[in-house]
Order: structure tokens, then sequence, then C-alpha cells
């Protein structure tokens, strides 16, 4: 698919020590990114480490002005690393301003040239890079079919919808078949649905075209769904780098589960392990629950927060019997219902523990019986020990 | 309005409680007091130039163009029989030309390096130009003239380029950086981002956005620079501008040609305001 020097360079490296597949797309080596505002430094990025892989789906996921944009940015070239190196297919380009980088960009407010026609901005990086008229004029119709915009190529941006820039502003970008394209928030501005059809349509093209995509969102929804894989940043760092899966399943640390999905946190404090390979935390509020990882580092009596997914909870008016939970519960806590909230395809419930700590408990309405326990009334809750991770405090 | 509500509030009683009579409404004539204050406006603003038009095709029986006395066409066919008015004119004409295009070109730059960069003295630059706007007409001449003496500059054509280029600079300046600020950067690293270097970028997206920007900024120059009156009569020498000649002339009798000049400039401003208009409507 893509025919530009880079592909050669890359044949290239890989005769000489490696196969292709293992030349990452983009490669970040300890960039670091500080600002002078007024006498003190601020550290937008503080040293990130990334290797993307050709035709990934990869996402920067975090809180805004975690640094994800400015990581962005510095693989575009419109900002030069303070410290590190940027490579793009192996080759260093750090220096080497944007004009000159084989990225291209799909920016948050689309920027497209109002005094241009749809066609014109769809033309403009070919001509940059003086591709024959006839040539130029095929792939633009071509990319304007792939994006269903072939019948507005000569509407000027202002007159289409804000779906319909946010195709053009796509469809400008990769036309010209770069080495990986980013994408910076860039469904931020439309409404929910157009959002979700946009995601959809998103994974179509990048799955047709194969060229990398690099997707900067605060949307946690949005980064689960689209990406094979996902880096969840705060504060300029990497908190976790991972599938959507493992970064659900295994948060690895207190931010991440925070950050992603709804997470119960427990404090509690190692208390040993058994024959099985499981610990043993004993919870502040005097309970004791189970788990089957502990982070790297924590030992025996050290203080650590347990987390567990709403929807991995069960709960019961009675306490769990061996039925229940086959391999025998990790814990199982007394509490009471202090909410319901009925959510159509599932229920909502708050629990408060004995001990003070309140937990959020989804259940499936799968049943008849779609509550199982009404506001005020006791309940039992355990979770398979599988299910919840200890992480350092 | 105040009508409307009332009908609604009736209808609303009616319908809470039926029992009560129906009252009629009578409707009050809404007086549109914003249609009769635009009109009044605009009669202000062109009362004295519809004169002016009308008195170019005056027939004045003495040398005093002031009172109506029939219609001619014959100072349209002589529009060009005094030739000191032709040239003075003609120096007015290309001396705001000149002034358009110089100040056209610094005032953009200046505007585009204050709206865009932060750079040492740029609030001393912007204190500098809106002083060059508020300080009176009457300083800034007397001013720019002993200048040009300490600096043995003989006034005359170039000196009044120069005062006008000057005076000129920051509206220019002014109207650039307002476009300029409103600018989305994201448009530039776009074309950045498409292959385009800096001088390209400049050309192919920059410029063609602040395009209208810079035109209004020209247009206003050249308006202010053609019928500058104070700061020419202090650094034109023995150079005489439209202006000047028309006032030198009110002593012996302003002759019709000045209307038929004045309503020529008028027109061309119009038609200038109209091409505006017309290319901005096909732009979006």
């Amino acid at each position: 698919m893509v025919t530009t020097s880079s592909s050669t360079e890359e044949s290239a490296v890989a005769e000489r020590d490696r196969t292709t597949d293992e030349v990452a797309a983009i490669g970040l080596a300890r960039v670091v990114k500080s600002y002078r505002s007024g006498s003190e430094t601020v550290r937008a990025v503080g040293g990130v480490d990334l290797e993307i892989a050709r035709g990934e789906f990869f996402s920067l996921l975090g809180p805004s002005g975690c640094g994800k944009t400015t990581t962005m940015r510095m693989i575009a070239g419109f900002e030069e690393p303070t410290e590190g190196v940027v490579r793009l297919s192996g080759r260093d380009v750090t220096g080497v301003p944007a004009n000159h980088r084989d990225v291209n960009m799909v920016f948050q407010s689309y920027a497209l040239f109002p005094h241009m026609s749809v066609a014109a901005n769809v033309a403009f990086g070919l001509e940059r890079k003086r591709v024959p008229k006839a040539e130029v004029k095929s792939r633009v119709a071509a990319m304007l079919e792939l994006v269903e915009l072939g019948h507005r190529a000569r509407h000027r941006p202002a007159q289409l919808s804000g779906g319909q820039q946010q195709r053009v502003a796509l469809a400008r970008a990769l036309v010209n078949e770069p080495g990986a394209l980013l994408l910076d928030e860039p469904l931020g501005a439309l409404d929910l649905k157009l959002r979700q059809s946009m995601q959809v349509e998103l994974k179509r093209i990048q799955r047709e075209v194969g060229i990398t995509f690099v997707y900067v969102t605060h949307d946690q929804g949005e980064a689960l769904t689209m990406s094979d894989r996902v880096a969840v940043m705060n504060n300029g760092l990497v908190e976790q780098l991972g599938t959507p899966a493992e970064i659900y399943e295994r948060p690895a640390t207190r931010f991440v589960a925070d950050f992603i999905g709804t997470s119960n946190l427990l404090t509690g404090t190692v208390a040993g392990s058994d024959t099985a390979g499981r610990h043993r935390i004993d919870l502040e509020s005097g309970a004791t629950a189970l788990s089957t990882a502990l982070p790297p580092g924590v030992a025996t009596g050290s203080t650590v927060h347990l987390t567990v997914r709403p929807e991995k909870v069960r709960m019961g008016t009675e306490p769990p019997t061996a039925a229940d939970a086959p391999d025998g519960p990790a814990c199982s806590l007394r509490g009471t219902v202090t909410e319901t909230v009925y959510m159509g395809a599932s229920t909502h419930y708050q629990v408060a523990l004995d001990g003070g700590v309140e937990i959020s408990v989804f259940r499936q309405n799968s049943s008849d019986s779609t509550l199982v326990a009404e506001r005020g009334a006791p309940v039992w809750v355990w979770w398979d020990p599988r299910h919840s991770y200890a992480l350092p405090s | 309005m105040s009508a409307h509500l009332g009908t609604e509030a009736a209808s609303g009683r009616g319908r809470t409680a039926p029992a009560a009579p129906a009252r009629t409404v009578r409707p009050r004539r809404r007086i549109d007091w914003g249609r009769y204050y635009t009109w009044l406006v605009l009669a202000w603003l062109f009362t004295p130039i519809l004169f002016m038009v009308a008195f170019s095709f005056n027939d004045p029986a003495g040398k005093h163009n002031i009172t109506w006395q029939g219609f001619t066409f014959r100072w349209y066919a002589n529009a060009f029989a005094h030739p000191t008015l032709n040239e003075a004119m003609f120096n007015s004409v290309s001396i705001a030309l000149l002034s358009m295009v110089i100040a056209g070109v610094l005032g953009s730059l200046l505007g585009l390096a204050l709206g865009r960069f932060s750079f040492r003295g740029k609030q001393l630059t912007n204190l500098v130009m809106f002083s060059a706007i508020s300080a009176p007409e009457v300083v800034l001449g007397a001013a720019l003239l002993s200048t040009f003496l300490m600096m043995n500059v003989t006034t005359g054509y170039w000196t009044t380029v120069i005062a006008h280029v000057m005076f000129c600079v920051s509206f220019v300046a002014i109207t650039v950086r307002a476009r300029v600020i409103t600018l989305d950067p994201a448009l530039e690293e776009a074309a950045r981002d498409l292959g385009a270097g800096p001088f390209t970028t400049f050309r192919l997206v920059t410029l063609p956005m602040l395009f209208p920007a810079i035109m209004a900024g020209g247009l206003l120059a050249f308006a202010l620079s053609i019928d500058d009156y104070i700061i020419t009569t202090f650094v034109s020498g023995d150079v005489t501008t439209f202006p000047l000649w028309v006032w030198g002339s009110t002593r012996v009798g302003i002759p019709p040609q000045v209307n038929v000049m004045g309503t020529l400039l008028f027109g061309v401003g119009v038609l200038m305001a109209v091409v505006n208009v017309v290319m901005a409507r096909r732009r979006s």
C-alpha cells in the first residue's frame, strides 16, 4: 500500500538484521517535553517509551493535561522533544520539521482550509509532493468515495455538516498514504450518535487501508472499543500499556483502575498467602479477602488497595453457598443496599459494607427477578478471587 | 411585543376559567422605532453626499455654487477644465494608492507579528500604534514638519507619502491583527503536516485567509489618505492635493468641477464596496 521511499528504506533495514514487522512504525525513546512557564519548568511529558507496530490501532488515553496531545504533536513534528528520540519506521526524525515527516494528522478542529473546495483540500498533500495532476485527481476521487463524500467534492467545507467535515479531514490525511495517521480527539466535536457511528467507520477505514493509527482521546469507551493497544497516560507518564482487555481486567495502578470504568477499591493489609498461591488481605473493616495477584515489590504487611469491577461482584440476601462459589469465595462481606438504579439491561446497586466502605454492584437483568434486593435490605457480597487485584497504595 | 403577550395572557386566562366573559383585546399598533431610527441615521449620513452629487449638476449664476439654479451636464463635459485641480486630483489619487500599497504591506506584516507572536516590545508597539491613531492630527503634522526640517528634507510629494503611510499603517495593522487572532493556528499546522514548507504555507493558507482583512485595511488607508487635509498641509511643501486645492479655492468660489470629482470618487468607492461584497459572497 505505502509505496514511498520509506518502504524501500525499511526493506534495506529488514535485509540487514530484522524483518519488516519488527521495525516499529513509531518509536519513542525516553521522550521528555518540558516548557518554561515563568520561572518554573513544567514537564508536559516526563519520559515516555513507546513502540507502535505497523498497522496497529493505538490509543493514547488520559485526562486533559496528561501529556497525550503533546506526545502526539512530537510524533507529528509540531513540538520538538526536550530529551529523547522520535523514530518513524526506524529512522530518527528528531528535529525533522513536520513537512518532512511521513505522518499525517487529523486535527480536533478538522483545520480544513475554508477557502478551498473539498477536493482541493484533499489534493493539498499530493500537490505538495508533486504527484502528476491526473493521478492526484483519481486518488482524490477514490479517497472521497472511501469516506462516502464523492458527491460533495466541489463544496466548500463550511457547506458540510460536522460529520462530513470530519470525514474530509480524514480523507485529506489518508490520501497521502502516510506511514502513520495521527488523530487528535477527532470525534470530540460530534454528538453521541454520530460519534458512535464514526467509531465503527474509523475502524472499518483503518482495516481497509491498513495504516497505523495513533488515536488521542480522553474517552475510555472510544479507546477500549477501537484500539488494538492502549497507553493510559497520567501526569506526563504512561501508567499502563496493553490491550483494552488487559487494561480493563488488570489495571496496573490505582489511577488506571479509577480512570477506566468503575472500580471498587478496598484498602487492606497483606496478611499472607495460602497453598493455592492466593494472598490473604485483611480489610480495614475487619473482614478478610483473597486475591490471586500481588503487585511486584509488595510484601506481607504492606498496605494495598484491593480492586474489583462492579460487574464481577456477586450479591445475595443469604451468605454464599458452595454452589454459589465452587472455589470458595474470595470473601463474603455483609452490607446494606443504599441505592438501586434500574439501567434497562442491568441494575446498579450501591452497597454500604459493614465498616463503612461503599461499593458498586452491577447485575445483568437476565432473569425475571430483576431486583435482588430492595433499598435498605441487608445483603452479602462476594467475588471470585481471580477477579480481584491488589494494587500498591 | 407587549400586545402579543397581552393576547396570550388573555387566552390563557380564558382556558383556565371558561366561565369568565371573553375579553376582546384591541390590537395595538406597534411603532417600529428601530426602523425609523435606521432611516434617520442613513439620512444623516447621506444628505451631505446627496447635496454634493446634486450640485455637480447645478448651473450656478455666479461664482458660488451654493444655490440651486438649474440642471446641466456642463461640468461633467468640462470636468477637467482646471489644470491645477487636475494636478491636485492626480497627486491625491497617486499618493493614496502609494499609501495604500506601502501601508498595506507594512501594516499587514505588523498585524501578523502582533497577532501571532509574542516578543520583547510587543506591548510598546501596540501602544505606539494606538497613540498614532489617537494623537491629534495637528500635533502629528507639526511634529512631522519639524522632523523633516531638522533632517533637512525638503517637503513635497514624497514627504506627504511618508506622512500618509505613517498614519495609515496603524489602521491596517489593527484590522489585520484582529483577523490573525481569530485564525485557527491548526490551519497552518495542517498545511505543514501535508508537506508545505513555511513559504508555501504562507502563500496558500495564511495569505488567502488574511486577504479580506488586508483588503479592508488597504481600502481604509486609501480613504484616509485621499481626504487628509491637516497633516498634508504641514508636510506637502508646494505640492497641492485635492483637499488642499478645494480649501484654497473657497475664497474665490469652489467650481462645480470639485463636486463632479467628488461624485466620481464617491462612485468609485461605492463600486469597490459592491465588488468587495459580491466577492465575499461568492467566497462563502
